[in-house]
């Protein structure tokens, strides 16, 4: 059995504390640009999970074949066929989403995302774990492009998945669905998470002080004494 | 006349109005990443300008000659080989496995060519050039081409596809050295904590995407003084 983390761990890793766009800043070429509203980014998420899923799969598979100069080659193949199979069905069965995403949805084959997981997990590990991965991995993903995609349509055009949650009067902020507001939106989010990691990091930090300095007990509450006294003399 | 103002217009708009970069997010990975210091991200856009250049003629002759819907190529064979001349070939199914197929290459041997013959700009920008594969950009330019030469009515010629890919690396060079002399400003100032890092630079990119926004229409003009300077 290969050691690191376990399948549940890696796939629960993916979802927030490793996730791909906030904290690894991977892919980030669709999720600035087809967050502009909810569905275009779901159906992003959708096809991107299943080449991950599936190419995770097949190099997981074949893991035990590769040889290490030509294995960036395999990748990109494989990723390439999937990519293939996700843009026919997209223009087959969703011909106006494909119209709207576009050179994007090619454009999975160079996301950074897949890639990187191919090469850390599904070369070196069983099935079993390249799929938990995969799938935590596809589920993060998810969660930033809903998230960037969210605060981009509301306030850019007032809907959410096109049902309208302000009001009619309010004033759409045209910069949000155009692509500056895409890097302003991920920035701000980013920072957003960035403030949060780390005042969690110093509640931490705090509680365990707190909790050293009352274990620590009477030798060190002496020694501030001395000390202080030393001071007033 | 008409191919000169279709060339000026395909390059405006590939390196200013629709800027790679800053318009359609191609290449985001090292304009975040390389965008340091301004020496390397020239070495940067220099690479990707001269790998995108020859990455899109490559592609523009399989697509014209192999992959679109009627290439002359597969028909060819399939005629000699015996089969039914009504049936029309369409390979482009095979178009996206074909160009990250010729992009691998071609940076490959761009990079043995360059630490054979010029080593000392190996030493300056070889260390870029792996990276170049999984740049978005190369593909988008590719995948421009494939669009062009789908479509009867505007089939792009091997200049066309040229000037694009050049605009395109020249946008992205230009957007890089811009954010990388803000960035080397921004060493000085007192950013906020969280923001540091990614965040700021994402910032900065928008306010620079919003000014790349008022170029909009900017070919249209150009296209009437080129006109009016031939006639």
């Amino acid at each position: 059995m290969p050691d690191g983390p376990t399948a549940s761990e890696r796939f629960l890793n993916g979802i927030l504390p490793e996730n791909p766009v906030y904290r690894q800043l991977l892919g980030m070429c669709p999720v600035l640009a087809v967050t502009a509203a909810m569905l275009p980014a779901l159906t992003m998420a959708a096809a991107t999970a299943f080449v991950l899923i599936s190419a995770n799969v097949i190099i997981s598979l074949i893991r035990g074949q590769l040889r290490p100069h030509l294995r960036i080659l395999v990748f990109t193949l494989t990723i390439a066929t999937f990519v293939t199979i996700a843009d026919r069905f997209l223009a087959a069965y969703l011909y106006e989403m494909s119209k709207v995403l576009g050179p994007y949805v090619p454009l999975i084959i160079v996301n950074c995302l897949i890639i990187s997981r191919c090469e850390i997990c599904a070369s070196k590990q069983t099935v079993r774990v390249a799929v938990a991965d995969a799938v935590g991995m596809s589920l993060g993903f998810t969660l930033a492009l809903v998230s960037i995609a969210t605060v981009r349509e509301v306030l850019g055009s007032g809907t959410w998945l096109g049902l309208r949650v302000l009001p009619e009067a309010w004033p759409n902020w045209g910069i949000m669905v155009l692509p500056p507001g895409a890097f302003l939106v991920l920035g701000l989010l980013l920072a957003g998470v960035e403030w949060w990691g780390q005042w969690r990091a110093e509640r931490a930090a705090l509680a365990v002080a707190s909790v050293s300095r009352s274990l620590q007990g009477q030798s060190g509450g002496a020694a501030r004494e001395e000390e202080a006294s030393s001071w007033k003399a | 006349m008409e191919s000169l103002t279709l060339l000026v217009q395909i390059f405006v708009s590939a390196a200013i109005i629709n800027n790679f970069v800053l318009h359609y997010f191609v290449g985001i990975c090292p304009f975040l990443g390389v965008s340091r210091r301004v020496d390397m991200a020239f070495g940067m856009g220099c690479a990707v300008t001269f790998v995108i250049s020859i990455a899109a003629l490559l592609s523009w002759t399989f697509t014209y000659y192999l992959l679109r819907p009627d290439a002359p190529l597969p028909a060819w064979l399939w005629q000699r080989a015996g089969g039914d001349p009504s049936v029309a070939i369409d390979l482009s199914v095979l178009s996206y496995i074909m160009y990250i197929f010729v992009i691998a290459s071609s940076v490959q041997f761009v990079e043995m060519y360059v630490r054979k013959f010029a080593p000392k700009l190996h030493k300056s920008f070889g260390v870029f050039l792996p990276l170049i594969t999984t740049n978005c950009a190369i593909l988008f330019a590719c995948l421009i081409i494939l669009r062009n030469l789908q479509d009867p009515a505007q089939l792009w010629g091997p200049a066309e596809a040229l000037t694009l890919a050049l605009g395109g690396g020249v946008g992205f060079t230009l957007a890089i050295c811009l954010m990388a002399g803000i960035r080397e400003e921004l060493e000085l100032c007192d950013v906020p904590r969280p923001l540091r890092g990614a965040g700021i630079t994402l910032l900065v990119a928008g306010i620079l995407a919003m000014a790349v926004m008022g170029f909009a229409g900017v070919d249209q003009n150009l296209q009437n003084v080129i006109d009016a300077f031939f006639n």
